[in-house]
């Protein structure tokens, strides 16, 4: 299963949970299956079918531009992050 | 999956090749932004808010309308009518065109265009608004104190992108938290804190925003425009005026400077809706006082860091708390100074807080690494005081507690392969470090510095011409030299010359979406999307030679610009004899490229600045500076140099000078280059340069953006060589004479 970290901000959200474990084979499922164990976190993350602009998501340390359809491993590390940009 | 090949077989990559851009832009040939010339052309002039916040009553144009030669004036009424609940693009038109309050000193209201810059001029001159003032808060503590007017009287603070129900003049609020940062603190020996303050301080780019749209009668709309990039500005441009994609392109001219600043687009919607109503091109150049006060320099506010150590110089907790001006709408880089603010040091105990916080200033946007200075000011001050204080070699301090792969940064995920640690290396093997430095008032002082880099979309074409030559389309905008760094990647990877490759960047409409020059992204990501364009062409002309020999695709070996068979030792040509043989064996061949990359290797770097104040004037000169970067493999390395003297330099005037000087009123002061002080050759010593090259796995040559970490470094590393010259910590910048003065004589 999936390492899924939670951000700071949600840990009200997730009754001071950091980190779990969820199956899933993509960032998507991985958040379908994390909304059942903390219901209505999913809108937090997502909008439509798309993580929200404002949120990245990290698999494995690396910031995809794939979102909801980024594969995820066995053992993959999953971060929600917020999004930033260069000059 | 990609592969670095083996660097010390590369034939181009590593040389210092000329750039196919210079002899155009020293002999003034090159077009920019305001050079650009078309049949009937008319001129566009923006007539802006003298106030830093107030409401708008009323906007009366008639008599600017009335003069001679003024054919078009625009305002907000002429925007398309902002989506209810869509707080985000209401601030995307806003600071386009003002149209309830203005929010700074220089908040567009009103364009007109006319058949003459100075006519236009003369028009804004008659045009009367009527303002119902109001009270400005031009600091990150005025606006965040609660009796403080509400600059968005409806907006809320927001936490990971949730509203919250406080309504104040904080945007948003970002929290990092890694184990326990009370029980890390218990278990220190030592802990040192200090809250340091930066200021709102300008890219300083030598060229102006430049900008001329067309709107035909078909609803097409045409922008020529300086920028860093031209498939994010249409995309911008069609957010704003509220039109296709389809229907915008955008020609990117040459630019002269960007550092982040030409990202944001001002003048182009306000040139689009003048043309519209005017049918002619409009453009509008905008004067340097404009680009002080109407786009988006870097912001100010404090960053309050403490850390805690063991005696035996091992880092048991870190926190901070960061807040920084967005300007006059959200979106200051708090999130990535929050992100970078320990990103050098490996503690399991973190915790970092991040205010983004709406002030009466313009809107900020992106100044290289933006966010990561005013971070670093704070932290790589805290820890050269720790080093003093446990008496250890500042860099041997910072060795010890230095992150390595696989250890976490404060928001979670793991650093991958980076140079940090030879970074720190050769800082102390240096000839600067190895130097002593003697005498009164003199100091030395190091520190380091984190950017991320960033990925993102990229897209090339290659054609192959009949003399061998090859065609590299791109559309990054070339700022420091891409061109030729691009090219390169292309030559190595097709194994041919270095000159036998044209580079040409071009509009919307004729490469795939290429995202900005910036982020140090363009070498990294157009670099990658070329070398697989070479891959594509190059995998057709073995296809296309094995056509001609009637082989086996397999069988065909390209090496060193010669194609070979093993099914026949007789059988063999160059690259250019291929090319010449297009035509009639089945055409001209052309490979694409497209890359969206999901690995990114950040960059490390350190200054090491000597100085010596005079202690009666308070003047700094510095008497030797070196920049060192982790580069992953430099592709051109006189431009990587470059890249770091320049930012050493920017980074110098931070410390030494720069700063946005307002009066009590709101009003800059400086807003000239004569007045803000930017560091000129005669300021600066020679900047060496140290190349450290830990390759990024996830680039096939293992390139590592260059453009930013090394701004981090040098406003610290000057201000500990200052602590060190006069004993005094300095917590503000800019450390100008009279705060050097200011400082010597308070403490004394």
């Amino acid at each position: 299963m999936a390492k899924v970290f939670i951000p700071a901000l949600l840990h009200t959200f997730t009754r001071n949970v950091s980190q779990i474990d969820v199956e899933g084979n993509n960032v998507r499922t991985v958040i379908n299956n994390l909304d059942m164990e903390f219901p209505g976190i999913k809108s937090k993350l997502v909008e439509g079918h798309q993580i929200k602009p404002s949120i990245s998501v990290a698999v494995d340390g690396n910031i995809t531009p794939m979102g909801l359809l980024e594969e995820v491993g066995e053992q993959s590390e999953v971060h929600f992050l917020p999004a930033i940009s260069g000059g | 999956m990609t592969n670095i090949k083996d660097p010390k077989k590369y034939e181009v990559i590593g040389t210092r090749p000329l750039r196919p851009d210079g002899t155009d832009k020293v002999t003034g040939r090159a077009i920019y932004g305001g050079d650009f010339e078309m049949t009937g052309l008319i001129h566009g002039k923006i007539f802006r808010s003298p106030h830093p916040h107030a409401r708008i009553k009323s906007i009366n144009y008639d008599k600017a309308l009335e003069l001679e030669g003024v054919i078009a004036v625009v305002t907000a009424d002429d925007l398309p009518v902002n989506p209810v609940g869509n707080i985000a693009i209401g601030y995307s038109r806003g600071n386009i065109l003002a149209k309830d309050k203005v929010l700074y000193v220089g908040h567009a209201i009103a364009g007109v265009a006319a058949t003459d810059p100075h006519i236009a001029e003369e028009a804004l001159n008659l045009i009367e608004v009527d303002y119902e003032l109001l009270s400005a808060a031009m600091n990150v503590e005025e606006a965040m104190d609660s009796s403080s007017q509400r600059i968005h009287e409806n907006s809320f603070m927001k936490e990971f992108g949730e509203m919250t129900t406080t309504n104040n003049n904080i945007d948003e609020h970002f929290q990092h938290k890694m184990g326990n940062v009370d029980k890390g603190f218990d278990n220190a020996d030592l802990i040192v804190e200090g809250k340091y303050s930066t200021v709102m301080v300008h890219q300083g780019y030598i060229e102006p925003q430049a900008a001329t749209a067309l709107w035909r009668a078909d609803g097409s709309l045409t922008v020529w425009n300086s920028t860093q990039g031209s498939f994010p500005d249409r995309d911008e441009l069609s957010n704003i005026l509220d039109i296709p994609i389809s229907k915008i392109k955008v020609v990117p001219l040459e630019i002269g400077g960007g550092f982040g600043g030409k990202i944001p687009i001002y003048q182009e919607p306000v040139a689009a809706l003048l043309s519209k109503k005017a049918g002619k091109p409009v453009k509008i150049i905008m004067s340097r006082k404009e680009v002080f006060e109407s786009t988006g320099p870097t912001p100010g506010g404090y960053t309050w860091v403490k850390i805690g150590v063991k005696n035996d110089g091992k880092i048991t907790a870190m926190q901070s708390e960061l807040a920084f001006e967005a300007g006059a709408y959200p979106g200051s880089p708090v999130g990535m100074g929050s992100l970078c603010v320990f990103a050098a040091y490996k503690c399991d105990n973190q915790l970092v807080d991040g205010y983004d916080v709406i002030v009466n200033k313009p809107k900020t946007a992106a100044y290289r690494a933006p966010g990561s200075p005013n971070a670093a000011f704070a932290t790589e001050q805290v820890i050269d005081e720790i080093s003093q204080k446990l008496g250890i070699d500042p860099i041997d301090f910072r060795m010890m507690n230095a992150i390595s792969e696989g250890d976490r940064r404060v928001d979670g995920p793991k650093f991958p392969v980076n140079g940090l640690k030879q970074v720190l290396e050769s800082m102390k093997n240096s000839p600067q470090y190895q130097k002593k430095l003697e005498g009164p008032n003199k100091g030395r002082g190091i520190a380091v510095g984190y950017w991320f880099n960033v990925g993102l979309q990229s897209s090339c074409s290659i054609t192959v011409n009949t003399d061998g030559s090859v065609n590299l389309i791109e559309g990054s905008t070339d700022i420091g030299g891409s061109r030729a760094s691009i090219a390169m990647q292309a030559a190595e990877t097709l194994e041919i010359a270095y000159e036998s490759v044209n580079p040409s960047i071009v509009d919307t409409s004729t490469v795939g979406y290429t995202a900005v020059t910036g982020g140090s992204r363009t070498t990294f990501s157009t670099g990658y999307a070329a070398h697989l364009a070479a891959e594509d062409v190059r995998d057709q002309m073995i296809k296309r030679a094995s056509e001609i020999w009637g082989v086996s695709n397999d069988s065909v070996v390209y090496s060193k610009g010669q194609f070979s068979s093993n099914a026949d030792p007789e059988l063999n040509m160059s690259f250019k004899k291929l090319a010449s043989q297009l035509e009639k064996t089945g055409g001209s061949i052309a490979g694409n490229g497209s890359i969206n990359p999901k690995k990114v290797g950040g960059s490390f770097s350190g200054s090491i600045c000597d100085l010596e104040i005079d202690p009666d004037t308070g003047k700094s000169t510095i008497l030797d500076f070196t920049a060192i970067q982790d580069a992953g493999k430099a592709i051109h390395p006189s431009y990587v140099e470059g890249q770091m003297q320049g930012g050493s330099a920017q980074g110098i005037g931070w410390a030494l000078n720069e700063e946005y000087f307002y009066d009590q009123n709101g009003i800059m002061n400086n807003s000239s280059l004569l007045d803000y002080r930017m560091p000129t050759s005669l300021d600066l010593p020679d900047i060496n340069t140290i190349i450290v090259e830990v390759p990024d796995p996830s680039h096939p040559y293992g390139v590592r953006g260059v453009g930013e970490a090394n701004i981090v470094p040098p406003t610290p590393a000057i201000a500990n060589a200052m602590k060190r010259a006069t004993g005094k910590r300095f917590y503000n910048l800019p450390m100008n004479p009279p705060a050097v003065i200011s400082k010597l004589n308070q403490d004394s």
